[in-house]
């Protein structure tokens, strides 16, 4: 079963997320801070479980960047 | 130390076709006495078809190579005649470790299915499979078949025509001549065949280089396979360890890929890798080492007309995985019968033209297993290293992460989905292993097993099903191997064909992969099935 992805707002209290996100990051070189990013999106994506909703998410991630536009065609 | 490889198998001895005025032609002529070309030129001459095999050497395979073997390769050696002597001779594992730095992560079993006459792997020095495979050419010898085997007899020119192909061999007597109706070239990677016919063999290089080494040691490591990821002994780089017969280990090294190949394979390097890896205190003496490069590709095409490739000379992927030998089985299994059917005129060549759509989509999923398993083992950019890292990590708190391990996925046999040879599905509720283009799963069948009674030909398997004892289509008999559910004390048969349904009818090709299934015995539609199944009912 897909799932659609989620792209409106689903926290109940955003700012609270984002000060954990970076709170976990707080005094980590940059490579363990790759490496915790790494391990949490594995954890979620093991969450979301199905395949069609986590490509749904890759693309939306990637399609945001805008650094990384000129790469990939830029659409979307 | 091990002799087996240094005693010739098949030395040089004069043949009367080197006397001969004119080429003389032979009906097939397989080139490459290595586990394919032995496996293609035993296939036929069980199914009567003379056949000549050339090898450039006189002996087995240098060096263990491939070890692992996979249960179809098995079931497929059983119908050579060699199944059993594998099993008997090979280690069997079921259990593993994974290690990442200096730690273990986790622990695994390949919890085997039961139910199947075959273990899901043996692990076995490839030169003893080839000596099985020679000793089984000599049986057949024995009992009369047209099988040769002409060591020191080097194909060195190869020229194809509309009818059939010439072929230049150089011997210790020097060059002759042969032709060939059907040339099967199984001449290994470095295939001097699809050189000469100017044949693409296209694909990617890992900048890698491994060291492989067989060392025999009386140590009481488990017969479990231990592989690590940046070990202490070999940091920043992987290292696997395995049994094979005899109390000899495989183990190979990862070295990276700026490296002296000379340096590096000189015992003096050698020992001190390997004495960190096993401890100071174990004693072993080395029997092989050998310095590797990974590729994975595949020409564009297997058949060129007459001329049509198998094993390494078609298709070459990484180690990891052991795919390179076992998918040579199935390509040999795959070719044979149609070729029978094609001399025979039972069946138009262009039924050749599916073993090249089977066996390359077969290759291309090979590839792409074995290319992942290397970019895990051997990431490719920092990132891709952080997720790797990243994996392992939580491999050793969270069983989630374990199956995105990847160090190697066993090879297991290609379903051919959407083959031209595939009857549509017409058994709802039934297992998907069963599909149409599937390789028959095993099965326990009264005292013994449901694989070896399928025989060399098609089969109309039928479970609790009616249907005519025989059928006669398209020139061929079709034996019925009539079995019931009732005495299926495992369940076993029932699960693996049956599933929700009552009845199950199967057209079941020779290489043992499903045709058709239908719930009830349909004349016209097996018949249509059997037309299909052998090129008839398409034109491509
Ligand atoms: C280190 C290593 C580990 C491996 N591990 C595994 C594993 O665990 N499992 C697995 O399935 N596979 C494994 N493989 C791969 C496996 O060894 C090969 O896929 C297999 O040998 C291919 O068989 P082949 O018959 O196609 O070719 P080969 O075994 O290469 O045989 C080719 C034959 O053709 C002959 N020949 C070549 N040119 C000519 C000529 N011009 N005229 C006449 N004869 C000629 C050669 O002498 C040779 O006998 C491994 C390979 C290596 C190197």
């Amino acid at each position: 079963m897909t799932s659609p992805l989620i792209l409106t707002p689903n926290l109940d209290r955003p700012d609270d997320v984002y000060a954990e996100l970076l709170a976990a990051h707080d005094g980590l070189t940059k490579a363990q801070s790759d490496a915790l990013n790494a391990r949490l999106i594995l954890i979620l994506a093991n969450h979301i479980g199905d395949q069609a909703t986590f490509i749904q998410a890759l693309t939306k991630a990637k399609g945001a960047g805008s650094n990384d536009r000129p790469h990939d065609g830029g659409h979307d | 130390m091990n002799k087996i490889f240094e005693t010739p198998l098949y030395p040089y001895a004069r043949n009367r076709d080197q006397d001969a005025d004119h080429p003389p032609r032979h009906k097939v002529i397989v080139v490459g006495a290595g586990p394919v070309g032995l496996a293609a030129a035993i296939d036929l001459a069980q199914r009567g078809v003379p056949v000549v095999v050339l090898d450039d050497n006189d002996k087995v395979s240098f060096g263990s190579r491939a070890i692992c073997f996979a249960k179809r390769t098995m079931e497929i050696a059983d119908r050579l005649g060699v199944g059993q002597a594998m099993v008997d001779k090979g280690v069997q594992w079921n259990q593993g470790k994974v290690f990442f730095g200096d730690r273990k992560v986790y622990d695994f079993n390949l919890l085997a299915e039961a139910g199947h006459q075959f273990p899901a792997f043996v692990n076995l020095q490839q030169y003893y499979i080839e000596h099985y495979l020679v000793q089984r050419i000599r049986t057949l010898q024995a009992d009369g078949a047209s099988i040769e085997i002409r060591g020191r007899n080097r194909v060195t020119a190869v020229r194809p025509h509309d009818s059939h192909t010439a072929l230049t061999i150089d011997t210790p007597d020097g060059p002759y001549s042969l032709e060939a109706d059907w040339l099967i070239a199984c001449d290994g990677a470095g295939s001097a065949i699809r050189a000469m016919m100017g044949l693409d063999f296209i694909g990617r290089v890992f900048e890698d280089n491994f060291l492989i080494a067989d060392v025999t040691m009386e140590a009481d490591f488990p017969t479990e396979r231990w592989f690590w990821f940046d070990p202490p002994f070999n940091t920043g780089q992987s290292a696997l360890l395995h049994k094979q017969p005899d109390g000899v280990w495989r183990i190979d090294l990862q070295l990276g890929w700026d490296i002296d190949k000379t340096e590096e394979q000189k015992p003096e390097n050698v020992i001190p890798r390997l004495k960190a890896m096993l401890g100071e205190d174990t004693g072993f003496e080395l029997e092989w080492v050998s310095i590797y490069t990974f590729q994975c590709r595949r020409m564009a095409r297997f058949r060129h007309d007459r001329v049509i490739f198998a094993g390494d000379s078609a298709h070459q992927v990484s180690p990891f995985g052991a795919r390179g030998a076992n998918s040579g089985f199935q390509d040999a299994d795959n070719l044979i019968w149609k070729l029978q059917l094609v001399l025979e005129g039972l069946a138009e060549d262009s039924l050749l033209d599916s073993y090249d759509a089977e066996r390359v989509a077969a290759a291309e999923e090979n590839i792409l297993n074995s290319s992942r398993s290397t970019d895990f083992i051997t990431p490719k950019s920092d990132i891709s290293r952080i997720f790797r890292d990243a994996v392992l990590d939580l491999s050793e708190h969270h069983p989630f992460a374990r199956p995105l391990v990847n160090s190697g996925r066993l090879s297991l046999p290609t379903v051919y989905d959407g083959s031209v040879l595939n009857s549509g599905d017409r058994l709802p509720g039934a297992d998907a292993g069963t599909r149409p283009g599937a390789p028959c799963p095993d099965a326990p069948l009264g005292d013994g097993f449901l694989l070896p009674q399928l025989g060399h030909g098609f089969t109309l398997l039928t479970l609790n099903a009616d249907a005519p004892d025989v059928v006669e289509e398209a020139g061929l008999t079709i034996p019925r191997l009539a079995v019931t559910t009732d005495a299926d004390e495992t369940g076993a048969l029932a699960a693996r064909y049956l599933g929700t349904a009552g009845s199950a009818v199967y057209l079941i090709r020779p290489d043992q992969h499903v045709a058709a299934r239908m719930e009830t015995y349909d004349d016209g539609a097996i018949r249509a099935a059997l037309r299909r199944a052998i090129g008839q009912e398409y034109r491509p």
